[in-house]
């Protein structure tokens, strides 16, 4: 994981450090990005989904994905030896093949933190724990500062948090400014490092993808060092075109500030065609730079034994099927 | 090189079908040999191989069309409008079970993209045939009369752009309405005309109904100035278009146009931009620029000519310049070497002139007719190449301060064909709309077709109008 690049020279040499100065200032910064045209929107995302990814490319990008993955369980019934399953599995995720590539991250609840800790030991492996009152964001300031810190004080390399949406939704836009900033602060280590920070819009109720950008640009504002789709907990979660707007985001965001953040999609990307339509649009819109699980990252569970699965059928010719992948 | 470097994905030449080494003409249901001996070549122009030699339509073999056309008119106008259309919409579903066959035939002629011709041109045929296959049956209610009759026979000559799609354009409405037809396609693309003589004998289609004759600018001269012809549709050049219209001066024959253009995109400063950029680039690059109705003058709104500018640039430079049949090719091959000949003259008067001129890298191969995607910077409205439709990978940038100025700018053009307004203002786009001249007006998207949408041009664009409800009418004599 690199450190974070997050500099407040950037934003000020790009004049972006007084946007969040008021409310006003940052509505009217929010309202005046270029809007997004639905149809077209899609209709790239859809054309960036016809490419054609076979042998040499399709290897190459199958690995990246494994790469790429924040394994994840988020269920109320989790214990601690399901998470010490997920993370042998992250560890080593097709037995008997050692070539292929561990996950980026396991992605736990705060309080499966210790386990996710401990099963992992040395390994090259970060665990996230999503926190302030995650899926839906309801609950106070202090509780959500209180979430996060249980997840950093118990070893937590990245924080995915939740954005207050009724906030949005209502045009409450400071406050969320303000939020991000809390739980950054609160996930500072004593000893001067800090937990990665991943910002989760649930893009599935902000609904339009206007707000979908004004989101995206809000929370680079406000210090997120990556932006994330979905909690993967309600109807509609990562779709590539909702993916794209942040992708853009991002984009334009590094050309503006000279700030690099990260992307991950989250929830319903279960198949390796899927993945690979999200590994395109990577390279085509972001390019190199983006091309690693230190900039760009899939939430997901099921994904991973069909990149297995795959994997296995490109090198021996032949489809295997589940029962040749492990469930967990 | 790039780290996620895509390998090759060819769609498979086999799928094509047999291309014969040679071919006559398609008349009265027959496949016959031209009464000359003359034979013309037509090449994969990604590759410069020959695929195959066709005949030079020579008048004897005009002759026999048109008397095979009109000798079948008496019959099938006399057919039911529900007999005609099952007719065509045996053709459509013909049509869409061969379509991978027709789009790798396609490809291979034309050198346009798999991934268009796959996605794009053979969804849009079967669509034309099934669209005015339902219209046959329906004709009393179109606005045209109670009993609207068709005209006679239709000679028909179309462009090498986009062959097979044309062909639908032309022979569709012309046969839903009970007209027979001669059919001449372009001397660089005859082949998917050709296979498509074969579906009509798959579907049955009664002798003479559809007539392919093959040639050269001679024989369509011969084809558009015969004397027991009743209609001429064109589409192609303005050049050409003027001299058929000079032909049939002073008969009772009809004529519909469909020429050239020089359309602008228009981009305003509120306008969503990720969205306008992917509408310029399919505007200009869509079928290498190959397009009557492509948006090959960017008139963007001066205040953020540098941001679109720079979008553009990134763009374009993602662009996958190459083998047609590979699925992930954006832009094939110019289809003939007098085309690309006739792009390089234009982009050398470009920087003559003192436009700024910029590509993006990109390997081209080295056999076979190819040109980088190409666009221009401070081109003013003196330039040729903001004048002359150049037919090819070429964008043209100009700027504009105000609605008024770009409305003006649009319509600075002896064309009218089409035109793009990029802005998330709904009242802009409406009232640009009402003042463009031009026969298409896009907005928030650009190059898109449907049969239910009629298509046509103003002042030297042409005249006439292909597609929908309105594209009924220039086959009825009404």
């Amino acid at each position: 994981m690199s450190s974070s690049p997050l500099s407040t020279s950037g934003l000020a040499a790009s004049g972006l450090a007084e946007v969040a100065s008021s409310e006003a200032s940052l509505r009217r910064f929010l309202h005046g990005l270029p809007g997004i045209d639905a149809v077209g929107l899609q209709a790239r995302a859809a054309g960036l989904g016809t490419r054609s990814i076979k042998t040499t490319a399709k290897a190459y990008a199958i690995d990246l994905a494994i790469s790429m993955i924040d394994l994840t369980t988020l269920e109320g019934a989790d214990t601690p030896g399901k998470v010490r399953s997920l993370c042998q599995k992250a560890k080593n995720p097709d037995p008997g093949n050692p070539d292929v590539p561990h996950t980026a991250a396991v992605c736990v609840y705060p309080d499966m933190v210790p386990f996710a800790k401990e099963a992992l030991g040395g390994a090259p492996i970060n665990v996230a724990a999503v926190a302030t009152a995650f899926p839906s964001g309801r609950a106070g300031l202090p509780v959500k500062l209180a979430d996060t810190a249980e997840a950093v004080a118990a070893g937590a390399d990245e924080v995915d948090m939740v954005i207050d949406r009724g906030a949005f939704l209502s045009g409450r836009y400071l406050e969320i400014y303000e939020l991000i900033a809390e739980i950054r602060k609160a996930c500072e280590r004593p000893d001067g490092t800090a937990a990665h920070l991943k910002v989760i819009f649930e893009t599935g109720e902000l609904v339009t993808y206007d707000n979908i950008r004004r989101a995206s640009w809000l929370a680079m504002l406000a210090g997120a060092d990556f932006i994330k789709t979905s909690t993967g907990k309600v109807t509609v979660n990562a779709t590539p075109a909702n993916t794209l707007v942040l992708m853009e985001a991002v984009r334009d965001f590094r050309e503006a500030t000279g700030i690099q953040v990260g992307v991950k999609p989250a929830g319903g990307i279960r198949t390796t065609k899927d993945a690979m339509k999200y590994l395109v649009m990577v390279n085509e819109i972001l390019g190199d730079d983006w091309l690693t699980p230190d900039w760009f990252r899939f939430g997901a569970s099921s994904l991973l034994n069909d990149l297995l699965m795959q994997r296995q059928k490109l090198a021996s010719g032949r489809y295997s099927g589940p029962d040749y992948v492990t469930v967990d | 090189m790039a780290l996620f470097d895509y390998a090759p994905a060819p769609e498979s030449r086999a799928a094509a079908g047999d291309i014969a080494s040679t071919y006559g003409h398609y008349i009265d249901g027959e496949f016959v040999e031209s009464t000359g001996s003359e034979a013309l070549k037509t090449v994969d122009p990604s590759t410069e191989e020959v695929l195959a030699e066709f005949a030079q339509g020579t008048e004897a073999d005009v002759d026999r069309a048109v008397a095979a056309a009109r000798k079948a008119f008496t019959s099938w106008s006399a057919l039911s409008g529900a007999e005609r259309g099952k007719y065509l919409f045996r053709i459509a579903r013909i049509i869409q079970e061969r379509s991978r066959e027709l789009a790798v035939l396609e490809s291979i002629d034309n050198g346009k993209p798999i991934k268009e011709t796959r996605d794009v041109d053979l969804p849009l045929v079967a669509a034309h045939f099934f669209y005015y296959a339902g219209w046959a049956d329906k004709l009393e209610f179109a606005g045209y009369g109670p009993n609207p009759r068709p005209v006679g026979v239709a000679a028909q000559v179309i462009p090498w752009n986009f062959p097979l799609l044309m062909l639908a354009w032309k022979i569709a409405p012309a046969l839903a309405t009970g007209n027979t037809v001669v059919l001449k396609p372009a001397e660089t693309t005859p082949l998917t005309a050709l296979r498509f003589a074969e579906i009509c004998r798959q579907a049955g289609l009664p002798k003479g109904v559809v007539n392919i004759i093959t040639g050269d600018g001679r024989t369509g001269a011969a084809l558009t100035a015969h004397p027991d012809i009743d209609k001429v549709a064109f589409t192609g050049s303005t050049e050409v278009g003027r001299a058929i219209a000079r032909t049939l001066a002073g008969t009772t024959k009809r004529l519909s146009l469909e020429l050239g253009g020089k359309a602008a995109n228009i981009v305003f400063d509120d306008a969503p931009i990720d969205q306008a950029v992917e509408g310029i680039v399919d505007g200009i690059f869509f079928n290498q620029g190959h397009v009557c109705c492509a948006g090959s003058r960017l008139l963007v709104q001066e205040s953020i000519h540098d941001d679109v500018m720079d979008a553009l640039k990134r763009r374009m430079s993602t662009l996958r310049v190459g083998d047609p049949l590979d699925k992930n090719t954006d832009v094939g091959a110019i289809n003939s070497a007098a085309q690309l000949a006739r792009i390089q003259e234009l982009t050398a008067a470009g920087e003559a002139e003192g436009a700024e001129r910029w590509s993006p890298s990109c390997e081209l191969p080295s056999a076979g007719y190819w040109f980088a995607p190409t666009v221009f910077s401070n081109v003013s409205a003196t330039h040729r190449i903001a004048r002359e439709e150049i037919f090819g990978p070429v964008l043209s940038v100009l700027t504009f301060r105000t609605p008024e100025e770009a409305v003006a700018k649009a319509n600075n053009t002896p064309y009218g064909l089409s035109a793009g307004i990029w802005t998330e203002k709904g009242s802009r786009i409406l009232w640009m709309a009402g003042k463009l001249r031009a026969g298409v007006v896009w907005s928030n998207t650009f190059n898109k077709f449907d049969p239910t949408s009629p298509f046509g041009g103003y002042k030297e664009s042409g005249y006439g109008r292909e597609g929908g409800r309105h594209g009924l009418e220039a086959y009825l004599d009404v």
